[in-house]
């Protein structure tokens, strides 16, 4: 398959490389000099072209040998609902909508407290050689099994135990992502009524719009989802006239009450009919969320704005971080998480889009290409952390027991960290947003937000200031509200389905008290962990984040463990290397980190090693009032994250062991594998396996009198002529 | 200079139908289309269900299955 590359393919390709070895190598000398973001930018994207041109190519045809002749699950199974062929240019769109989420606008952001480049590197190697490989293989093998979940695959390939451990893993990760991100929502619009208010009318929009839809106009999707994003900018510029009126002091909320608000909207919404409230969300997210990162590959483009971070900070050798505790290895890895690889992206590449897929050579494009398109946002969210004034940065990103309560403290907490920062500049930057404070608004989202209004602001002028910052906060808040929503209905689901074992009633969705009771045990469930957070006494997101970490990049070792033994047991040992090196790395940083997170001696860095110090104190009896409380706070929370963080770990050794056997049981006897791939079935559909078509592909399609789109080859099994196609 | 302008208008126009296109495609608004295409290319006669029904049945769907949404990060 690999041919010999023509003069100008050469050519082409070693510039390419030029460009991203140039961008790597103006990061990494530069030593107390400002860069331009653009060097990062080249870095990220040439790398993305070598990757995918060389590496998805080599795993497209000589590991998973996918077969252009092969029919798919949507050309078998068509029945134009679930399964129907999508053409492929829609479906990457589709699949990048899916996977795209608050992830890797967070993580990159607090990861930028070890310098730009740590968290850099990460993001594009672990794309390139685990992220878009695990989700590129996920995705061929659901689709050569008609479209079978991640969670039916480990039943099925490694057996009843690991099935099960995979499942309550999968359950307990959701809660830990939604209370997270409700915490980075919470910190981001406590206290301030702008981004209250247009948050808050973003309800009746989308109310307007789910009727539109059921009853108005039934389907007409583009339509109104322009209508709700006119109505969304309208909301955005109303908050501000909101927040400087006297209506401000009904929107100021605190953290406390933001979360009662929070986790009773969910319970509601997601109890409501999908119509009402969550598609028409869904669809305002999906278009906010596109429309963002595209103006921010613009914005980052044209101001080419410079990197104010060091590339390395003290805190990467350090571990003294004040934004998350620990070392580099292997916290920084734990702390990029989704921008570079993301356990949960295989539900999506094991979900919807597998029955999709038009020709099975398209996975390459779908699975790999989106994901080094989601990697490439967590680039921008670096660089929108960096490019901000250091000191801001650490103003913004630690909890008050660090830097105090007043901007006085602040500034000289900070520049103890080794920069300088005036109480009056942090007044100034507050003011130029219009919030009233930006100290400890941790989370990520505020920064993320401040840093897409210093871009913006650079192309559209100051004026615009508030009015980017408070678009990013909404950008951000309104996708994670959807999730929020979404969230609690899959745990619901989950919890239905294992609880309808013990009583049979509770299986069926529309019985209402076992909806109301599940929906309200989940809303409970994520919602205790919200309200620890923000109550927790050492600063909520440094203790749950690396929590997130930790099991979102398990359920990635639990994805990559699947496709391992899926390799391995369909005789490809030789290739088991392209998931099981970034499996055995994964295992080796979520493990440690797990490790760490439950046995080490630091209080900064281990859960009980920080209650036992809480636990001292109270034992002392030197505490009392607020201080006593804060501890009993500690003692308890430790402990819960601690044993988490250990049940995580378990869950997935298990499920590795249990794989481990399953493979050596193939190893030893390939006779006894039972492949459950659906047989081969002649393919009467052509299509392009690339963005754009080959030579040879566009012969075909006009030999076939196709459009670009490609279609059924007309005449084939008596089917009408040119479906789906199109000029 | 006239010709120039009418090849321009039809270039945007071109580009803007496909844009159209793209976005009804992504927002899944052909959804119908392709379902009442579906029924009546296996037989010709079928019962097709309005697009009222037809999107009812649709969001109903989720409802009693919801995995099938977006990811959250």
């Amino acid at each position: 398959m690999l041919r010999t590359l023509s003069p100008r393919s050469i050519a082409i390709w070693t510039l390419v490389a030029l460009i991203g070895a140039v961008g790597w190598s103006v990061l990494a000398l530069a030593r107390g000099e400002e860069v331009s973001a653009a060097w990062m930018v080249a870095a990220a994207l040439g790398s993305y072209a070598i990757g995918y041109r060389f590496y998805s190519k080599f795993i497209a045809y000589k590991v998973l040998k996918v077969d252009k002749t092969r029919a798919t699950p949507a050309e078998r199974l068509d029945n134009a609902v679930d399964f129907h062929p999508t053409d492929r240019r829609v479906l990457l769109g589709h699949h990048f909508a899916a996977i795209s989420g608050a992830g890797p606008l967070v993580g990159p952001v607090l990861a930028a407290q070890m310098g730009y480049l740590p968290g850099t590197i990460w993001i594009v190697a672990g794309v390139i050689f685990a992220g878009a490989v695990q989700d590129m293989v996920v995705l061929f093998f659901s689709t050569r099994r008609n479209g079978r979940s991640l969670g039916q695959m480990a039943r099925e390939e490694i057996g009843p135990v690991g099935g099960a451990a995979a499942l309550i893993g999968v359950f307990a990760i959701m809660i830990i992502l939604l209370a997270v991100l409700a915490l980075v929502i919470v910190n981001a619009l406590a206290e301030s009524p702008w981004g209250v208010f247009s948050i808050g009318m973003t309800i009746p929009i989308a109310l307007f719009m789910g009727f539109y839809l059921r009853v108005i106009r039934p389907g007409r999707v583009a339509e109104v989802s322009l209508i709700g994003i006119v109505l969304l900018l309208l909301a955005l510029i109303a908050g501000r006239w909101v927040a400087k009126s006297s209506w401000a002091d009904a929107f100021t909320l605190s953290k406390e009450s933001l979360v009662i608000w929070i986790v009773v909207y969910a319970f509601i919404a997601s109890v409501l009919p999908v119509w009402m409230l969550l598609a028409p969300r869904d669809y305002l997210s999906t278009f906010m969320k596109l429309g963002t990162i595209a103006l921010l590959f613009i914005g980052v483009v044209v101001a080419a704005p410079m990197l104010k971070m060091d590339g390395v900070t003290d805190f990467a050798t350090a571990g003294t971080g004040p934004v998350f505790a620990g070392s580099l290895f292997p916290f920084v890895f734990i702390t990029i998480a989704c921008g570079a690889l993301s356990g949960f992206h295989s539900l999506i590449s094991s979900g919807t889009t597998p029955k999709m897929v038009e020709k099975e050579t398209q996975v390459r494009m779908i699975g790999y290409g989106s994901m080094l398109m989601e990697s490439s946002v967590a680039v921008m969210a670096i660089i929108a952390a960096c490019v901000l004034d250091p000191g801001l940065y650490y103003a913004m990103n630690s909890a008050p027991t660090v830097i105090g309560e007043t901007a006085q403290s602040a500034s000289e907490a900070i520049r103890g960290f080794g920069h300088t920062i005036t109480p009056d500049q942090l007044a100034k930057y507050a003011e130029m947003v219009e919030e009233q404070s930006l100290l400890s608004r941790t989370g990520g989202a505020p920064t993320f937000a401040m840093g897409v209004a210093f871009i913006f602001s650079e192309v559209t002028g100051d004026g615009m200031m508030s009015f980017w910052y408070h678009f990013a906060i909404m950008f951000e808040a309104l996708f994670i509200l959807t999730a929020l929503d979404a969230g609690t209905r899959v745990g619901r689901f989950m919890l239905q389905d294992a609880l309808g074992n013990v009583y049979k009633p509770l299986k069926r969705v529309s019985w209402w008290p076992g909806l109301i009771m599940t929906s309200a045990i989940v809303c409970g469930l994520w919602g205790y962990f919200l309200w620890v957070g923000v109550r927790d006494p050492l600063g909520g997101i440094n203790q749950l984040f690396p929590l997130f970490g930790i099991s979102n990049q398990l359920l990635a070792a639990i994805a990559l463990t699947v496709c391992t033994t899926l390799l391995i047991k369909s005789g490809r040992l030789k290739w088991a290397w392209v998931t099981g090196a970034p499996l055995l790395w994964v295992a080796a940083v979520t493990l440690t980190a797990s490790w760490q997170k439950v046995f080490s001696d630091d209080p900064r860095v281990g859960f009980f090693a920080q209650g036992d110090v809480a636990q001292e104190g109270i034992d002392s009896g030197k505490l009392e009032g607020k201080a006593l409380d804060d501890a009993h706070t500690v003692v308890t929370n430790t402990t819960v994250d601690g044993v988490l963080s250990a049940l995580f770990a378990i869950l997935v050794v298990i499920v590795m062991i249990d794989a481990a056997r399953v493979c050596i049981k193939a190893l030893r006897n390939p006779d006894s594998v039972v492949s459950h791939e659906e047989p081969h079935t002649e393919s009467t559909y052509v299509a392009p396996a690339q963005l754009f078509a080959t030579k040879e592909e566009k012969a075909e399609l006009a030999a076939a009198g196709l459009g670009s789109g490609g279609g059924r080859i007309p005449g084939q099994r008596g089917e009408t002529a040119g479906e789906e196609s199109r000029t | 200079m006239t010709a120039v302008l009418t090849t321009g208008v039809a270039a945007g126009r071109k580009a803007a139908s496909r844009v159209w296109w793209y976005v009804r495609e992504l927002t899944g608004e052909t959804a119908y289309e392709r379902y009442v295409e579906h029924l009546r290319k296996h037989d010709p006669a079928a019962e097709v269900p309005s697009r009222r029904e037809f999107e009812r049945q649709r969001t109903d769907a989720r409802e009693a299955d919801p995995r099938e949404g977006n990811c959250c990060c």
